[in-house]
């Protein structure tokens, strides 16, 4: 393993629906190459935290961000970046399984042509790659054409995350992406996540504490929207410094 | 465990669906009872020389085709407003304008406006197509005036069919990288347009059964000629039935033509309605 080097860092990050603050002076960082998991009771943040590092809460109406959120040192929230480009960058997988009802070639094929790649051969290549990326092009290369809702939810999890490789970001979050699917297919999709830190840098939200533990290099505990401890997975769930993560992770509450 | 006795629950539910198919035999038999009177008496009109022709001997005679083609025209007008119009409407309003008091106001503006009576429309277009814009009566005044009066029923069914498309659908887009209008236009639209067209047709439907609104603004009573322009006047089914059914010298003469020309005005509405519902089963067909 290399060094570990900071890809998001964010620094004295508060967040506001309206009048309610949902998070409080969060200072966090995700390591290139790494799994980073984002752990909490339901309402904790996670989820508001991990949609402000592709600024995909900017449409959410009376939302309003405070602090700094550094990708390779770089402002995210500066006026001067494209929030188009960012989340080229940032790709996102979701909690529900969210394909569009279209083909799945279609669906592996959607952030290339937004992104104006109009070869046809070179689209075909990458969402073969990318397919293939999730684990996926076995069970569908011979029904590339059929709409993207006949696949079984697990597949089309996968499938959504193809869909976020196709566009080749640098980061991929996670928000809760087994919460809809079943065991099979959830391990099948925690396999993926272990392969793609060797590419990219995974950002989990997830609710599951083992799934943290099984997964993730690095883990932080949010809760009432209050980063409480930040650390290596293994030192989190074996020796945590704080009684509230311990408590948590004991499964006295949450 | 002891269950309750289902009986008095049971007659309860067999009162309340009787009831409920009561109500919708009554309709259905007004309805009815409405084509069947209409077909019976006009029925025996009906020929490829009514369709056919011009009215001849003040109305006793001849045929519906000026009509027709009015009626046509000047509905291509209507669609030619209200459908890019609305259509645009409800995608700002739904998708881009920010949720305020004022958007709220508007919208509420416009659901008051499809309730306006159309004689309202009428008098309207009269003072601006007519008169500020100089346009005279024609079949571009008339046809701008029904496409102002359906412009409120087709932004409304637009944004409705807009707020059923999953959020999912919207987010998935923009977090691959897709600019606001890319996933408006290849994720949004697809799913909403078929709700979008039936509403609209459904609007334009109506349109083309109004009188009030074009007999100030370009219907005429009676034309020697067929319009050659969209600045001519025209002659409408709905104003033409208006006319025989009420200003006629002979009103029991005509009588049966008028009659004929109802039904040829309710096979084109009702024509135009089925056409939205086959529209809409293609379309929801073909993205499955």
């Amino acid at each position: 393993m290399s060094a570990n080097k900071p890809k998001i860092e964010a620094q004295h990050l508060d967040f506001y629906y309206g009048s309610k603050k949902a998070l409080k002076d969060i200072n966090l960082l995700c390591y290139e190459n790494r799994v980073t998991a984002i752990i909490g009771p339901s309402g904790c943040g996670k989820s508001t935290f991990i949609r402000t590092l592709n600024r995909m809460n900017d449409v959410i109406p009376g939302a309003k961000v405070d602090g700094q959120i550094l990708l390779d040192g770089e402002s995210i929230r500066s006026p001067k970046v494209d929030v188009v480009d960012l989340r080229k960058k940032v790709g996102m997988v979701f909690q529900k399984p969210n394909p569009f009802p279209k083909s799945i070639f279609d669906n592996a094929a959607y952030g290339l042509r937004v992104n104006g790649l109009r070869n046809r051969d070179k689209i075909a290549e990458i969402v073969e790659r990318s397919l293939t990326e999730a684990a996926l092009w076995d069970e569908v290369k011979d029904r590339l054409d059929e709409n993207a809702f006949s696949l079984s939810g697990g597949q089309q999890q996968r499938l959504c995350i193809a869909r976020a490789l196709a566009v080749e970001p640098e980061v991929i979050l996670f928000d809760e992406p087994c919460s809809a699917i079943d065991p099979i297919a959830t391990a099948k999709i925690e396999d993926l996540i272990q392969r793609l830190k060797a590419k990219y840098t995974v950002v989990i939200v997830t609710h599951n504490m083992q799934q943290a533990a099984r997964v993730s290099d690095y883990t932080a505990f949010l809760m009432l929207g209050e980063l409480i401890e930040f650390g290596e997975t293994e030192r989190i769930f074996t020796a945590p410094s704080n009684k509230l993560t311990e408590d948590y992770i004991t499964g006295r509450f949450g | 465990m002891k269950l309750r006795p289902a009986a008095k629950k049971k007659i309860v539910q067999v009162a309340g669906f009787f009831l409920l198919r009561v109500c919708l035999y009554l309709v259905l038999a007004v309805l009815l009872l409405f084509l069947y009177d209409v077909g019976k008496k006009g029925g025996g009109s009906i020929s490829w020389e009514f369709l056919s022709q011009a009215p001849r001997r003040g109305m006793t005679e001849g045929g519906i085709f000026p009509a027709i083609l009015g009626t046509f025209l000047v509905t291509l007008i209507t669609a030619a407003l209200a459908i890019p119009l609305g259509m645009f409407t409800a995608i700002y309003l739904n998708e881009y304008a920010k949720q305020t008091r004022i958007t709220r106001a508007i919208r509420l503006s416009i659901r008051n406006l499809s309730g306006v009576p159309s004689i309202v429309y009428g008098l309207f277009g009269v003072i601006l197509f007519v008169n500020i814009l100089n346009f005279g009566t024609s079949i571009l005044s008339a046809g701008l005036t029904l496409g102002l009066m359906t412009l409120p029923w087709t932004i409304t069914a637009s944004e409705e069919a807009l707020k059923t498309v999953p959020n999912s659908y919207r987010e998935g887009a923009l977090a691959l990288g897709a600019t606001k209008w890319q996933s408006i236009r290849t994720n949004v639209l697809p799913y909403a347009l078929p709700g979008m067209l039936t509403g609209t047709v459904l609007g334009l439907a109506r349109a083309a059964g109004e009188t009030a609104p074009i007999m100030f603004t370009g219907a005429a009573f009676s034309l020697p000629i067929l319009p050659k322009s969209l600045g001519d006047q025209f002659m409408a089914l709905p104003y033409h039935l208006y006319i025989m059914a009420t200003q006629h010298h002979d009103i029991a003469k005509v009588r049966p033509l008028a009659y004929g020309t109802a039904l040829v005005l309710i096979v084109l509405v009702l024509g135009m309605n089925m056409a939205a519902v086959v529209l809409r089963y293609r379309l929801r067909r073909k993205r499955r």
